[in-house]
């Protein structure tokens, strides 16, 4: 197989990095990665109290694994197939028999047995993406897009990651674009998907029932951190801060937990429809993202055991919270936004 | 962020790879950069790893004493809770539960066993031998 024309691209976020590059694929060029997490609604924030991740309670800083692939593509009018086998030798031979087509491939897998990957950061975390390009004397060509460079995985180390089990267990799933049905992506079309996403975002982070999802659910994790130093003692809770910190800034975040990256979908857009409203919005959200990073200092000043007084605690929280208000108005201002697709 | 204050602290991706940010550049447009770790997150991962090593040391201790089978031990240096070993093997909780009393690990079948090596990627003869 030749496969030396395979161009590598490098993103923030996994699943970003596999939607722009299973795109390019079908010559649509003007979608980068701020465009997929934009029009993907990407941007979320979650605190599920009584759901433990590595025992400390799971935190989300993006929608739901896989969102991001369907409703990009769903936005554009881009034809895909995902798959899932319960059968590992079916689930094999099919992505097997896609490669051998020249289909680049998407599959989600857990980062526990991908070789590759520094072992300090292999942790039983299910919900990463990658694309296969290629198969070479038993051995996957994979680009990651998080990483600088394209690598390989064998092919027991590639049916290990994709049958992972556990919470989001990948059970095979793969995914691809079905390009007998492609079209051209025209700029009347970019700007209504990019229209709805902002909208979709705006309804997942302002409208959902209950304290714990969205710009609330920022405020949620702020006041349960007031409470954290006395409930479950310094180390505990310097745990659960660490935690926080890995989900909001460890690789695939692109720093601030993903509030760089949702600020520069909004420049962009801001410059597509030569909106001032859409600029305002980019830099309240480059704040949020300052702001989060300034708190993940404050939070390693509790987990390096420096800085642990109850006050301390009670900066982060203050930190949390005005974070939600900046989030919440530049929200507000999105919803009101009066702009058409049409030129 | 600006592009200059992107860190460049040392981390465990050195070797590996350096991750994409997304920063601003001198006149305010947004660009990537590339950075090579971030001193405080950094942290945060040795943070993650000092409690599995202390969770590490409480197993071992466990198992020393006659509480825990090694199957307990070698669950949490896996970095596995007993949900995800039980989707692993394929059993359930309360089952995996017996199989951490010594007595009744001592009893356990070389086909029960196999499944338990499997998961932990090692030969049956491995898992038989092992001792903390």
């Amino acid at each position: 197989m030749m496969l030396n024309n395979f161009e590598h691209i490098q993103s923030a976020h996994c699943e970003n990095g596999v939607v722009v590059k299973l795109l390019r694929d079908q010559g649509i060029n003007m979608v980068d990665e701020p465009m997929a997490f934009g029009i993907g609604s990407g941007l979320f924030y979650i605190h599920i109290p009584f759901l433990k991740l590595n025992n400390a309670p799971a935190i989300a800083f993006r929608t739901m694994p896989g969102r991001i692939f369907k409703r990009t593509c769903n936005l554009l009018e881009i034809d895909y197939i995902s798959k899932r086998f319960r059968n590992e030798q079916k689930g094999q031979q099919y992505l097997d028999d896609l490669l051998k087509q020249n289909i680049n491939v998407g599959c989600q897998v857990g980062v526990f047995n991908l070789s590759y990957l520094p072992v300090e950061y292999r942790f039983h975390f299910n919900a990463h993406n990658i694309v296969v390009y290629g198969k070479n004397n038993e051995h996957y060509l994979v680009s990651d897009t998080v990483m600088e460079t394209p690598t390989q995985l064998s092919e027991d180390e590639m049916l290990k990651a994709r049958y992972a089990k556990g919470l989001y267990a990948p059970k095979g799933h793969l995914y691809y674009i079905n390009s007998e049905k492609t079209h051209v992506v025209d700029q009347e079309l970019l700007k209504r998907a990019t229209l709805k996403g902002i909208k979709r975002n705006v309804r997942d982070m302002l409208h959902i029932p209950g304290p714990i999802a969205g710009v609330s659910g920022i405020q949620y994790t702020g006041k349960k951190i007031l409470k954290w130093r006395d409930e479950l003692g310094i180390r505990k809770a310097g745990r659960y801060l660490g935690h926080l910190v890995r989900m909001q800034e460890e690789i695939g975040t692109g720093g601030g937990g993903f509030r760089f990256l949702y600020a520069a979908f909004l420049q962009q857009s801001a410059e597509i429809f030569e909106s001032n409203v859409l600029l305002k919005a980019s830099d309240d959200f480059t704040k949020a993202g300052d702001l989060w990073r300034q708190s993940a200092v404050k939070m390693a000043g509790v987990f390096k055991g420096r800085t642990t007084e109850q006050h301390h605690f009670k900066e982060i929280s203050d930190h949390l919270m005005e974070i939600s208000e900046i989030e919440r108005e530049a929200f507000k201002g999105l919803s009101k936004l009066k702009l058409s697709s049409r030129k | 962020m600006k592009k200059e204050e992107l860190p460049q602290d040392r981390s465990a991706l050195q070797g590996y790879t350096r991750e994409l940010h997304y920063v601003k550049n001198e006149e305010g447009k947004f660009t990537t950069g590339l950075s090579s770790g971030w001193e405080i997150k950094a942290s945060a991962l040795e943070n993650a790893w000092e409690d599995v090593h202390q969770q590490m040391e409480e197993a071992k201790k466990l198992v020393r004493q006659g509480d825990k089978s090694p199957l307990y031990f070698l669950m949490v240096k896996n970095l596995m809770d007993i949900s995800i070993l039980s989707s692993y093997t394929g059993f359930w909780r309360f089952r995996l539960r017996r199989h951490f009393k010594p007595e009744v690990y001592e009893k356990l079948s070389d086909k029960i066993l196999l499944k338990y090596a499997d998961v932990f990627s090692m030969t049956l003869k491995e898992l038989k031998e092992f001792e903390v």
